[in-house]
């Protein structure tokens, strides 16, 4: 029986994420829209976008491999694990411990190199100029998340994420150093990796600064459908690692009860909302960079993270 | 029993050698050979694992003495844990490499001067493993460079080739020298020969120290250490492919066999400072060996840096066994080195595999230039898979093998804090995020490779008419597929099979990995972390798989075919595809501005000037300019004094060796 529910906690995670990530698009856009004086679509717009793209024919070019079939449900079903293991509304589901989040990192770069090799796929100049550059981004990107996990782990003593949460929320953590700058990074992380404003620009279709989107460029129907929500899920899998790690506060400790577990369903919903709102607040007030001054900004990022990182090494004692 | 059964398997070898030099020009002597070569490793794979389990329940590693070699010493083999291990290792690989050329042997153009040395190279390696003395180790060693030194030559008419063995037979001999070096300070001068007395008086530190600086070198050499790699990225593809793929990826693990053999049994007691000098040299060679890799568009020499990269991955486990150990944290060691060990076995699954897929598309399409092929993917799907897990694990993405080995890495630099020196604290989080770089660089060039190679379309009439190669061929590399799989999904039980080498080199193990529930792995306790492959597997075939049935079954499934969109501007021509080098452009200019002194200079005609513009790219690998060219301009120089002194006329040379004579003895009497 308690097999059972921890079944049931486990796979109400993974709907939970599903539900919620197109919301989270819908959220960014109406706020970044509200804020710059325009009504904007609804927030369930995203829904019906996905449901109207899956329901289309899917196109494909005459000279697409097998590759670029099946490369759309590789890279939505390890961005669904992955974001299905990070924790949201309760600690320590019955899957949680098959995945620190030395492995999330992994399933992420496993979504983005199948990703990667669909876009050079059809054999077309933007499919190459996106994923080129999309690789480079994320070979600065990586080490920075790696670096920042470094931070949390040593400070958490553990590499689970429900663990490193769990130590965010009980303990004595106080205001350390390492803590703010891996914050910082992460959140630089989470904006380069989902192609936010101001390192990649996701409303653009002007050619020359498109990355993510150059790279998906000869998908459509529903393939395209399955690519957008699995990048929907992997903006909700970052908004949920900042809060779960940095904002721990009412997720339903391991074993709780039903209304327990109803309530830290109820405040992950607003933590994410806010966090959506914070990000969209944030995107109108910058421009987008030039490609190569992105190069700059990661660099800060993995900076930030090898000095958080370093800071322990150094302020652990003999 | 063992011991004395895998010595006749190794002779069986080097009797096939010689038996195949008359006849290798034979239709059926290929065959037959790489036949052979294929029973001997399955049997001595076999006698690798049963050894290992039979440790793991507390066996004693057998002896053997043989009066062979110098008069009156003999020749002494023992086969424990690390050798059984690494015996598993090379011929999990030469297996599969000898089933590939089963097929692929008879396209070989020069079979006489493959053929006889290809089962010497299998049994010089198998030997330098089993050998427990002196004489019989460096032996060992000098026959398996000497074959593998002809394998590279094989194909002698291309100049780059011969070039490409000038320089590994020199790199080569540096490699034996130093050794010879390494194992006269350990011996005390040749006093006891047998590894077992060495063991039973351990040298004193000073002489550890000069041994320890003579062996990173001598094996450094062989295994590709940055700097001393410069000839791997030139040897290993001028040999036949499947040769390449036993180059990379198994003698570079005997060289790491001989560092750990050396370091970790017979030198005695670590000082920490021998674990942080391996640990930076492993941590810059990891960084360089991919950014190598990323500038290449040579299919086999990108595979030969990666290997230079991951050489430095496992450099880097090692020397944090050694700091561990040199503090007296067993638990720490063990980790280190479990990880070291796995990513040995990892490396030589994937980079074999890499290079026999490489191979299938060398035969296929004659080509190893990435800019020349393209769109193989159509032509060759089964070689395709095989490139792409093999493409996946090396870039360490779960659930393949390679993510697991990185992930040990990792879990055991976050472990170190508790190291004291200062330098170990700044140097580990430094060299744990080159690590990291490593691996993302690694995806990088990997995404490239594949891309140019297997994706797009056809540059060429070659690609365009690529077919896949034989039976025996592909069943090679899906048999390393499957291993590459099976030991990222179930790693348990290769740390478990690991436990009795551990304990044997820093006297501890991990954790007893098919205890645990589920068959997770777990580095020191399940509350710090845990890894579980199998699950993650079936949870991602899982959602795949209904994904794909919800997205069919509620919405569309209607698919149709049409021409590329690309914007609504589809060029037609192959040329306009992203080429290896535009690819990696953006990396270049981030990374190898400064490392590589990469310029691009673009040569634009004038407006109405009708010729075409052009780019041109220089790429410098400043080792050559740093080290190897004044050295070599020294020894020109030394020789050219030298050889002045033989034009000397007779009254002089008498004067010369009278003048050499005095000094001697002066130098005889102010010693004494």
């Amino acid at each position: 029986m308690a097999m059972i529910q921890s079944l049931l906690a486990q796979g109400f995670q993974m709907m939970l994420v599903l539900a919620v990530a197109p919301l989270v698009i819908g959220i960014i856009r109406k706020v970044k829209a509200r804020l710059s004086r325009r009504i904007g679509p609804s927030i369930f717009q995203p829904y019906r976008d996905l449901i109207r793209l899956a329901r289309k024919d899917t196109v494909v070019a005459h000279n697409a491999s097998w590759l670029f079939l099946v490369a759309p449900y590789i890279v939505f079903a390890a961005i669904w694990v992955a974001a299905a293991l990070v924790p949201t509304y309760a600690l320590g589901l019955i899957f949680s411990w098959s995945a620190d989040i030395i492995v999330i990192v992994g399933l992420l770069a496993l979504a983005r190199f199948f990703l990667a090799l669909a876009g050079l796929d059809v054999g077309t100049a933007f499919g190459g100029i996106g994923t080129s550059r999309e690789m480079m981004i994320s070979s600065l990107a990586e080490p920075a998340m790696l670096m920042i996990v470094f931070t949390l782990s040593l400070l958490a003593q553990s590499t689970q994420l429900s663990s490193i949460a769990h130590y965010m929320m009980t303990a004595d953590v106080g205001l350390r150093v390492s803590c703010g700058l891996a914050l910082l990074g992460l959140v630089m992380v989470t904006i380069a990796e989902n192609g936010r404003v101001p390192v990649d620009n996701p409303a653009t279709h002007l050619e020359l600064t498109m990355v993510h989107e150059a790279m998906i460029l000869e998908y459509s129907g529903r393939h395209l459908a399955l690519i957008e929500l699995a990048a929907a899920l992997k903006l909700t899998l970052y908004l949920s690692m900042l809060t779960c790690v940095f904002l721990p506060w009412g997720i339903a400790l391991n074993g709780a009860k039903l209304p327990v577990l109803g309530l830290g369903v109820l405040i992950y919903l607003i933590k994410i909302t806010v966090a959506s709102a914070v990000l969209a607040a944030f995107e109108v007030t910058v421009a987008k960079m030039r490609v190569f001054r992105v190069v700059d900004f990661l660099n800060f990022a993995l900076m930030l993270g090898l000095l958080a990182t370093l800071l322990l090494f150094v302020s652990r004692s003999i | 029993m063992d011991l004395p059964f895998a010595l006749c398997l190794v002779s069986l070898l080097i009797g096939a050698a010689a038996l195949v030099a008359p006849v290798a020009g034979r239709s059926w002597a290929s065959v037959a050979l790489y036949g052979l070569c294929l029973g001997v490793s399955s049997l001595l794979l076999v006698i690798g694992l049963w050894s290992l389990v039979a440790m793991g329940g507390g066996a004693e590693a057998p002896l053997l003495w043989l009066p062979l070699g110098i008069p009156g010493q003999g020749v002494h083999f023992r086969l424990d844990g690390l050798s059984a291990f690494f015996l598993i290792v090379i011929n999990l690989a030469a297996s599969a490499a000898s089933l590939f050329a089963i097929g692929s042997g008879r396209h070989e153009h020069a079979p006489h001067r493959v053929l006889p040395f290809y089962p010497v190279f299998l049994a010089g390696m198998n030997l330098v493993v089993l050998a427990n003395d002196v004489y019989g180790f460096l032996f060992s060693w000098e026959v398996m460079s000497v074959a593998s030194w002809f394998l590279v030559i094989a194909h002698h008419r291309q100049p780059e080739n011969r070039r490409a063995g000038y320089v590994y037979l020199i790199m080569a001999a540096l490699s034996t020298q130093m050794l010879l070096v390494t194992f006269g300070l350990l011996s005390g001068f040749g006093a006891h020969l047998d590894f077992d007395a060495i063991r039973a008086t351990p040298p004193s530190l000073d002489i550890a120290r000069l041994a320890l600086l003579a062996v990173v070198i001598g094996t450094g050499a062989k295994a590709g250490l940055v700097p001393l790699h410069v000839w791997l990225p030139l040897a290993h593809p001028a040999a036949p492919s499947h040769v390449s793929g036993l180059m990379s990826g198994i003698m570079t693990k005997v060289a790491i066999y001989g560092l750990v053999r050396v370091t970790f049994d017979l030198l005695g007691p670590p000082e920490w400072t021998w674990g942080a000098g391996i640990l930076l040299l492993g941590g810059t060679t990891a960084v360089t060996g991919v950014l190598y890799a990323l500038m290449q568009h040579d299919l086999k020499r990108l595979l030969a840096y990666h290997t230079v990269e991951n050489i430095g991955i496992i450099a880097i486990g090692l020397g944090l066994a050694l700091a561990f150990r040199a503090n007296g944290f067993q638990m720490g060691a063990a980790l280190a080195l479990t990880a070291a060990l796995f990513h040995v076995l990892n490396h030589s699954l994937f980079k074999t595999l890499l290079f026999l897929s490489a191979g299938a598309v060398l035969t296929a399409t004659g080509e190893r230039d990435l800019d020349r092929l393209g769109g193989l993917i159509r032509g060759m799907p089964i070689t395709a898979f095989c490139f792409l897990v093999g493409s996946a694990a090396i870039s360490a993405l779960p659930p393949l093998n390679g993510f697991v080995s990185e992930w040990l890495a990792l879990q055991a630099i976050l472990i170190s804090p508790e190291l004291p020196q200062w330098i170990l604290k700044f140097l580990v989080p430094m060299v744990g995020a080159g690590l990291a770089l490593s691996a993302a660089l690694a995806a990088a060039c990997f995404v490239k490779a594949f891309g140019a190679a297997f994706l797009g379309r056809a540059r060429t009439a070659a690609a365009e008419r690529a077919v896949e190669v034989e039976r025996s061929s592909l069943a090679a590399m899906l048999i390393l597929v499957a291993a590459c799989v099976l030991a990222g999904v179930l790693p348990g039980l290769v740390v478990d099979a690991l436990a009795p080498v551990t304990t044997l080199l820093v006297g501890s193990h991990l954790p007893n990995q098919i205890t645990q529930p589920w068959l997770t792995l777990v580095a020191t306790t399940p509350e710090r972390s845990s890894y579980n492959g199998l699950i993650l597997m079936v949870f991602i075939a899982l959602s795949a798989s209904l994904s794909a049935f919800g997205v069919h079954r509620l919405a569309s499934r209607r698919r149709r075919r049409a021409g590329a969109w690309d914007c609504g501007y589809p060029e037609t021509s192959p040329a306009t595809q992203y080429t290896a080098a535009s690819f990696a452009q953006p990396i270049r200019r981030v990374f190898a501005s400064v490392l590589f002194s990469a310029r691009e200079k673009i040569d634009m005609p004038a407006p109405g000037d009708s010729r075409a513009a052009r780019l041109t790219l220089t790429i410098r690998d400043p080792v050559w300019a740093l080290l190897y060219r004044p050295v070599a301009v020294a020894v020109t120089t030394a020789a050219e004094i030298i050889s002045s002194a033989l034009s000397l006329s007779i009254r002089q040379h008498l004067g010369l060796v009278y003048g050499t004579l005095i000094l001697l003895l002066v130098v005889l009497a102010l010693w004494q």
